[in-house]
């Protein structure tokens, strides 16, 4: 598997995405830097956290026309894997590959912590191999996290089977109270309808390597590569 | 020709603004108890060459669309003049 990971500017997360892909799991990574236009045949394309452009205006929104978008779009509209993490997410809803919007926190602060998250899908390449009885400790990082969509596609979404993870307590409790961000109906990451574009704001990359004491991030890495060993 | 926009977008009324209830809440604070319902947007302007101010209308508002405004958590209104010579 070929990942490319995209680098905007003001990109933080990128190198720590690449050293998970490469390292940890033993990928092949390119870096894809955002003026540039080729995709460098990879097959599955990451958008990295960090605060592209400065956040200026809205989170992601112009990170979206940068000239790598215009290929990474086309890639996905013919069924190419696309994940976004954290401003990645951000990035894809404000590109309309992902439905939905980012809003500030309800508490209006930066979050900065762990929290724990439930896997919901069972067709999505990034849950389909968690345990959904588990509870996943992942660390957020965000002042734009709070997930919206309006009652419409809500329902899509969750008759579709399209909600990757919700927020939830160490034994995997939903509640209001394990909502970290406001997000409606505690929903921490979506997949498009085709599921082949994913965005999540908790960061997996940062809970892969044993030296940080937690590897749960890997797990949904490792689910997603599990999705290709036969095929 | 040359015009100038003024552009307000603003969050959707039935969003929290939690930028706005957290200035509202002060209001109280500074003596201001009448003023409540606080909400904070942004403000934009920009210039335009059009031949008409028709067409200036029609770029500013695909602008708005395209980049300016995110209609799934924003509204925009915008006001467009023709710029005096100097």
């Amino acid at each position: 598997m070929k990942f490319g990971v995209v680098i905007f500017p003001g990109s933080n997360c990128d190198e720590d995405m690449v050293y998970v892909l490469e390292s940890i799991l033993g990928q092949q990574v390119e870096r894809l830097w955002h003026k540039e236009r080729d995709l460098k045949g990879v097959d599955f394309v990451v958008l990295p956290g960090g605060f592209s452009y400065g956040d200026y205006l809205r989170s992601g929104a112009i990170a979206r026309f940068s000239p790598i978008m215009e290929n990474v779009v086309k890639h996905a509209n013919k069924g190419g894997y696309l994940m976004g993490i954290c401003n990645g997410f951000q990035v894809l809803t404000e590109a309309n590959l992902l439905p939905g919007a980012l809003l500030h926190n309800t508490e209006r602060k930066f979050i900065c912590k762990n929290v724990h998250l439930l896997p919901q899908s069972e067709r999505a390449l990034m849950t389909n191999h968690l345990e959904f009885d588990r509870a996943y400790q992942i660390p957020v990082a965000h002042g734009e996290g709070n997930y919206f969509a309006d009652a419409e596609t809500l329902k899509a979404l969750n008759d579709n089977d399209q909600v990757l993870f919700r927020y939830c307590d160490a034994e995997g409790n939903i509640s209001e109270d394990t909502n970290p961000n406001g997000s409606v109906e505690n929903i921490a990451g979506v997949m498009n309808e085709n599921g082949n574009v994913f965005g999540m704001m908790p960061h997996p990359e940062r809970a892969s390597d044993s030296d940080l004491s937690n590897t749960d991030g890997r797990e949904i890495f490792e689910s997603i590569l599990k999705n290709f060993v036969l095929s | 020709m040359k015009f100038r926009a003024e552009i307000d977008i603003m969050p959707l009324e039935a969003l929290l603004d939690p930028q706005g209830k957290a200035v509202s809440s002060n209001m109280k604070n500074i003596g201001l108890e009448e003023i409540g319902n606080v909400r904070i947007g942004k403000h934009i302007t920009l210039q335009v060459e059009a031949d008409s101010q028709a067409i200036a209308e029609e770029k500013v508002d695909e602008a708005c669309k395209k980049l300016l405004c995110n209609q799934i958590m924003e509204y925009y209104s915008f006001r467009v003049s023709e710029m005096q010579e100097a």
